[in-house]
C-alpha cells in the first residue's frame, strides 16, 4: 500500500502563490539596486558600424552603457547576448543601459545614437533555398552540425553556417506537394525498404503541409537581478531548471560553479524557453560586475516576444504508405524547418512522432532546418512531436478512410506498443499502452455513438469529432539524488529541479519520503537556491522530471536504508540484513523492540562521520552534487547516489485526445464541445496535478492549431504581433471548462514509483484531435496547416487556398 | 453608487494622454515626462490603510503597487491591458492595475492580492479552494485570478459556471489552467464539494 504515491497533497509552494507572497525573480530587491533597459534592433539584419552614448551618459543618474564590447566576443552561429557585428532580427538587444531609476534608464535610451549598415533579410525558409533567394547571414541560410576527431579520438561537435540553395525544381515540387527531389538536406536517415513498402501498399496519400512557429509568450518576462560579493554572484534570475542552469551560467560570468548563487524560487512560465541558460543573463550579472552594483534588468511584454524564443515552423512533404491489412508499410518525410536568428530546428522530433504514432515498416527522413530574420527559435511544449501531430492526425484521418478503416481502430493497430520503437535509429522503450489509452478513451469520450451522428446541424453550424495522439520522450538516467535524515529525525530531500508550476520538484520528493516510509509532515524540501547544497539535476523540460528524479530519490532514499542498517548493526549487534525500516525507525526484522530512531541515526551518523555524515562520497556523483555533499557534511546521515538503475529505452509519454466541434461556416469560429484525453503516463503521481497539467497541455493544443502564430511583414522583416493580444494565446473563452481527463494508470517498469511524464503530450493529443476534428466538420477538407485559423476556415469555404496552399510561414 | 468600471479606468488613461501603449509601458510613458517628473505626494487608500506615497503624473497603479509601496503581489504580465495579471480591485471591481493612472484612485479604496486574506492570517475562502483545487501552475497570473474572483463573489454570491468564466476571462493563465480556476471559484461559493 503506497504512503504517498498517486494521492492528493499540497506543494509547499501553492500558499504563496495565492497569497502573492511567493517571490519571482523581478519581486527581489537589493540595497543600493540600480535599473538597466535594453535598446533592440530595429532592423532585421545589419550590423552595427557605431554607438554614440554620450548624450546618454552626461545624464543624470546614467550610471554606465554596456555594449558587445563588454563581452566576450562571439561570432556566428553562436546567439550573441548583445548584438553588433551580426543583428539578425528585430528586436534583438545591443546595448543596455543602466541608471538610478528605469525612467532615467529610458530616457537614456533615447539619446543614444546608434548607426547600423543594412543587409538582405529573409523571413520565410522555402524563399531562401530558392536559386538567388536572400540568406539570414552574410555567411549563408542553413545552421550545420560538425562533428570533428580531437585529440585522442575524442569528438568535438560544432557548428557552421552554411549557403544551401535548391534546385527550382525541388521547390516547385515541394509546393506542389510533390517529393523535393533534388534538395540538399542536412539530416537523414532511413530504415526499411521503402520502395518495396510503397509497392506492397493499398492506399497511399501525399501531402504537403506547414507550421508557423510562434512565441511562448511565458507570462513572466525574463527579468533578471543580479549583485556581487567577495567573489560570489548572486543572480535572481526566471528558469524553467535549478541546477541545471549553474554550469553555463557559471561560464557566462566567468567564475567557479562554487562562486554562483542561483536564486529561483519560482518562475512563470517557461515551456521551453528557460530550459538552461538564456544570453540574456550574461548581460546582467556582468554588468553589475562592471558597475559594482546589484543590477535589474527587466524586459518588457514586447522584449519577451523578442528575445523569449519562440517554437520552429515547418514547411514539409509526407508519403504514407498502408496496407490492406491496415498496417503502416512506409513513410517517406521531408522537412525544412524555420530556425529563425538562431537557426535550429527540431525536425527529427517531428519524424520521431510519426514513427510512434504509425510504427511504419520502413522510413525515410531528410530535414534541413534554415535561418531566417525572425525571433530566436527553440525547445517549445514538444518541439517537433506536436506541430507535427497537429498536421499528421487529419492525415492519418484519410488514409484509414481509404481503407476504410475506423480512426480509432487504425491508430490502434499502428501506435506504439511495449516492443515496439521510435525514431530513426528504431530505439526500444520503457513501456506503451496507446492502445489501451484509446480503448478507454473512446468509452469515456462514447466515440462510438458520436462517430455516427450527423455532421450538418442545421443552419451554419457543422459538428466534427476527431482523434488524436500525442507523444514525446519522458525521462532521463544518470543524475543524482542526495537526501538527509537530520538529527530532529527529519527527511531533508535536496531538489535540483525548477519550480516551473508543474510542481514534480514536490511529486519527486514523495518518492524520498515513499522510500523511506517519511509523513510528509516530516519531510523538508531544499530548492529555490543553489547555495540550498542542491545536486546534479536534469533540467525541467522535456516532461523528464517525474521519472528521472523519483529515480534519484529512489537510490539516494536507498543509500540512506543500506547506513541506517549499517548504523543498526554497528550498535545493536547482527548484521544490516537483519534490519528493516518503518515508522521512522530502523529496527531488527526478528524484534521490532531492538532498534534505533531515524534521529538516533542522524546523530550516530555525525559521530561516524566518513561517508554517514557526507565526509566521503561516491566517485561518481557529478561535480554539482559534490559540492552540495561537501555543504551539508556533518549535518546528519547523508544519503547520496547516482542513479545507476539498469534498464534501457527510453520511457514515452503517451496521450490520446478525443475532441467534438462545431464549426460555424458563416464565421470559421470553432467551438470546442467536448474533450476527452486519456495518458499513458505509469502511474499517476499526483491525481490533482496530473489533471491540472493535462488540462493546462489541452489549452495550448488548442493554441497551437487554431490560434497562434508569427505573423512578420516580408517586405521589412517587422513582426505584427508583437502582444498578447494579437498573437491570441487561448483565453478561457476560447477552450472548454469541463473535460475529462483520466490515466491508463500502468506502472513503467523501469520507475520504482512507475511515473512517466506528460508535460508535453498533453498539448499534442489536443492539438492532434482538434485538427482531425475540424477536417471531419468540413468533409475530410486537409489543410494541412498549424494553425488552422478561422480566416483560413473561410477562405476555404469560399473556395480560396491561397492561405495555406503556398506553404508560405512567417506571414499572413 | 459611483462605481468605476474596468472600461471607465481605461478610457481615463487614454484621455489623460499617458496611455502604456507601447511595450515599454509606464516607463517609456515616464521617460516621455521627461527624466525626474515632479512626483506630487498624495494618500492612498490601500487594502484598508492610509499610505502617504509620492507619485509621478503618468504612474500607474501597478508601478506606484510593485515599486513604491513593495507590493509585489500584484504582478506585471504585459502592462498594456492585455493579460491581468495586476489586476485589484478599486471600490469593489477588478481593474487592470497597469491601466490605471494612480493619481485617478487617491479618492478610492484599492484593495490588492495582499489585502484579501483576513487581518489574522486566514485565508479568503476563493485563496483556500485555488489550494485545494491546485488551481496555479507558475502562479504568475493567480494573484489577478484571485482578485477576479472575489470581486465576482462580492457582487455574486453563487455564480454558475459561465458566470464564472466570462468573470474570470479578462485573466489570461498561459499555463492554461482555467478549468481549475472556474473549480476553484465554485467551491469558495459552496457550489462544489
Amino acid at each position: 500500500m503506497s504512503l504517498h504515491i498517486g494521492k492528493n497533497f499540497v506543494p509547499p509552494d501553492v500558499p504563496g502563490k495565492v497569497t502573492g507572497e511567493i517571490k519571482y525573480a523581478e519581486d527581489y530587491k537589493a540595497e543600493g539596486m540600480v535599473f538597466a533597459r535594453l535598446l533592440t534592433s530595429p532592423l532585421p539584419s545589419g550590423r552595427v558600424v557605431n554607438i554614440d552614448a554620450s548624450d546618454a551618459l552626461r545624464m543624470d543618474g546614467v550610471l554606465g552603457v554596456f555594449t558587445a564590447d563588454d563581452l566576450p566576443p562571439t561570432a556566428p552561429p553562436a546567439n550573441p547576448a548583445l548584438a553588433s557585428d551580426y543583428v539578425t532580427y528585430v528586436g534583438q538587444p545591443i546595448l543596455a543601459v543602466a541608471a538610478t531609476s528605469e525612467e532615467i534608464a529610458e530616457s537614456a535610451i533615447d539619446r543614444i545614437r546608434v548607426d547600423f549598415e543594412r543587409r538582405d533579410f529573409v523571413t520565410d525558409p522555402l524563399e531562401s533555398l530558392t536559386p538567388g533567394g536572400k540568406n539570414a547571414y552574410p555567411e549563408g541560410n542553413v545552421l550545420v552540425r560538425t562533428r570533428e576527431e580531437g585529440p585522442e579520438g575524442t569528438p568535438i561537435v560544432g557548428a557552421e553556417i552554411k549557403d544551401v540553395k535548391w534546385p527550382q525544381s525541388a521547390i516547385d515540387s515541394m509546393r506542389a506537394g510533390r517529393d523535393p527531389e533534388g534538395g540538399e538536406f542536412t539530416t537523414e536517415w532511413e530504415f526499411g525498404d521503402l520502395d518495396t513498402a510503397f509497392a506492397e501498399a493499398a492506399a497511399v496519400i501525399e501531402e504537403p503541409f506547414v507550421t508557423i512557429g510562434y512565441p511562448h509568450h511565458s507570462l513572466e518576462a525574463r527579468t533578471c537581478m543580479a549583485y556581487w560579493e567577495n567573489g560570489k554572484c548572486f543572480f535572481h534570475g526566471s528558469s524553467q531548471s535549478q541546477s541545471a542552469n549553474n554550469a553555463g551560467l557559471a561560464r557566462m560570468l566567468n567564475i567557479d560553479l562554487a562562486d554562483l548563487v542561483f536564486i529561483n524560487e519560482a518562475t512563470g512560465g517557461g515551456f521551453g524557453s528557460k530550459i538552461g541558460p538564456y544570453p540574456f543573463m550574461a548581460i546582467t550579472g556582468n554588468f553589475s560586475r562592471v558597475l559594482n552594483r546589484p543590477v535589474q534588468l527587466r524586459i518588457t511584454r514586447e522584449q519577451e516576444f523578442y528575445i523569449g524564443s519562440a517554437r520552429s515552423g515547418i514547411q514539409g512533404w509526407i508519403k504514407i504508405g498502408v496496407k490492406e491489412n491496415g498496417k503502416v508499410c512506409g513513410v517517406d518525410l521531408a522537412i525544412v524547418n524555420d530556425g529563425g536568428a538562431t537557426g535550429g530546428g527540431s525536425g527529427n522530433s517531428s519524424a520521431q512522432h510519426t514513427t510512434v504514432c504509425l510504427q511504419p515498416e520502413a522510413m525515410r527522413y531528410r530535414g534541413i532546418s534554415v535561418y531566417t530574420n525572425t525571433t530566436p527559435r527553440g525547445a517549445q511544449r514538444g518541439p517537433g512531436q506536436n506541430e507535427m501531430a497537429a498536421v499528421l492526425a487529419p492525415m492519418t484521418d484519410k488514409i484509414a478512410k481509404q481503407i476504410g478503416m475506423d480512426r480509432v481502430a487504425f491508430r490502434k493497430l499502428n501506435g506504439l506498443r511495449s516492443d515496439g520503437y521510435q525514431g530513426g535509429s528504431q530505439g526500444p522503450v520503457t513501456s506503451s499502452f496507446i492502445a489501451e489509452a484509446l480503448d478507454q478513451g473512446s468509452r469515456a469520450f462514447d466515440w462510438d455513438t458520436k462517430e455516427k451522428q450527423a455532421r450538418d446541424l442545421g443552419g451554419s453550424k457543422k459538428r466534427g469529432v476527431g482523434v488524436g495522439i500525442g507523444y514525446h520522450g519522458a525521462g532521463g538516467r544518470g543524475y543524482d539524488g542526495l537526501l538527509r535524515i537530520t538529527p530532529d529525525g527529519r527527511l531533508q530531500v535536496h531538489s535540483g529541479v525548477g519550480n516551473l508550476g508543474t510542481y514534480s520538484y514536490a511529486s519527486n520528493a514523495r518518492t524520498a519520503a515513499e522510500v523511506m516510509q517519511m509523513p510528509w509532515e516530516r519531510t523538508e524540501i531544499h530548492r529555490g537556491r543553489s547555495d540550498r547544497h542542491l545536486p546534479h539535476s536534469s533540467g525541467q523540460g522535456g516532461s523528464n522530471t517525474i521519472f528521472t528524479h523519483a529515480r534519484t530519490n529512489w537510490v539516494a532514499g536507498q543509500d540512506l536504508i543500506t547506513k541506517m542498517k549499517e548504523i543498526a548493526a554497528m550498535d545493536l549487534g547482527g548484521s544490516p540484513e537483519d534490519y528493516d525500516i518503518g515508522e521512522e525507525r530502523v529496527f531488527r526484522s526478528d524484534d521490532r523492540s531492538v532498534g534505533l530512531t531515524y534521529a538516533q541515526t542522524a546523530q550516530r551518523a555525525i559521530t561516524l562521520g566518513g561517508k554517514f555524515d557526507g565526509t566521503e562520497y561516491p566517485d561518481d556523483i557529478n561535480p554539482l552534487t559534490q559540492l552540495a555533499v561537501q555543504g551539508v557534511q556533518g549535518t546528519g546521515l547523508v544519503g547520496v547516489a547516482k542513479d545507476n538503475i539498469p534498464g534501457q529505452g527510453q520511457p514515452p509519454g503517451n496521450i490520446v485526445g478525443f475532441c467534438e466541434i462545431e464549426l460555424d461556416t458563416d464565421t470559421g469560429k470553432i467551438e470546442i464541445t467536448d474533450y476527452a484525453a486519456v495518458a499513458d503516463c505509469g502511474t499517476v503521481q499526483h491525481p490533482k496535478n496530473f489533471e491540472n497539467a493535462m488540462r493546462g497541455g489541452m489549452v495550448w493544443g488548442v493554441g497551437l492549431t487554431n490560434l497562434e502564430r508569427h505573423v512578420y511583414d516580408p517586405q521589412n522583416g517587422l513582426p505584427a504581433n508583437t502582444g498578447l493580444y494579437q498573437n491570441k494565446p487561448p483565453t478561457n473563452m476560447d477552450v472548454p471548462i469541463d473535460t475529462i481527463q483520466e490515466a491508463v494508470n500502468i506502472p513503467d517498469p523501469q520507475n520504482p514509483t512507475g511515473g512517466r511524464g506528460i508535460g508535453e503530450p498533453t498539448q499534442g493529443a489536443m492539438a492532434a484531435a482538434l485538427a482531425s476534428a475540424i477536417t471531419d466538420a468540413l468533409d475530410g477538407h486537409l489543410f494541412n496547416s498549424a494553425p488552422t485559423t478561422t480566416d483560413m476556415i473561410i477562405d476555404h469555404l469560399a473556395g480560396n487556398d491561397y492561405s495555406t496552399k503556398s506553404l508560405k510561414t512567417n506571414t499572413f | 453608487m459611483n462605481k468605476l468600471t474596468r472600461r471607465r479606468f481605461i478610457k481615463g488613461v487614454i484621455f489623460s494622454g499617458a496611455a502604456a501603449s507601447t511595450g515599454a509601458g509606464v516607463y517609456l510613458a515616464q521617460a516621455q515626462g521627461g527624466a525626474g517628473a515632479a512626483e506630487r505626494l498624495i494618500n492612498l487608500n490601500i487594502n484598508g490603510r492610509s499610505r502617504p506615497v509620492d507619485v509621478m503624473p503618468s504612474e500607474t497603479l501597478a508601478y506606484t503597487l510593485r515599486y513604491k509601496l513593495d507590493l509585489t503581489g500584484t504582478k506585471i504580465g504585459c502592462n498594456r491591458g492585455e493579460c491581468g495579471a495586476c489586476t485589484v480591485l478599486i471600490d469593489g471591481v477588478p481593474n487592470y492595475s497597469c491601466s490605471v493612472l494612480t493619481h485617478n484612485v487617491k479618492d478610492k479604496a484599492v484593495i490588492s492580492i495582499e489585502g484579501v486574506k483576513a487581518a489574522d492570517g486566514t485565508l479568503h475562502a476563493v485563496q483556500q479552494a485555488f489550494i485545494t483545487e491546485n488551481s496555479p501552475q507558475c502562479g504568475f497570473c493567480t494573484p489577478g485570478q484571485v482578485m477576479s474572483a472575489v470581486g465576482l463573489l462580492n457582487n455574486n454570491p453563487r455564480p454558475n459556471r459561465e458566470e464564472v468564466r466570462a468573470a474570470l476571462s479578462g485573466n489570461l493563465c498561459r499555463c492554461g489552467a482555467y478549468e481549475h480556476y472556474i473549480n476553484g471559484v465554485l467551491r469558495a461559493s459552496g457550489q462544489l464539494a
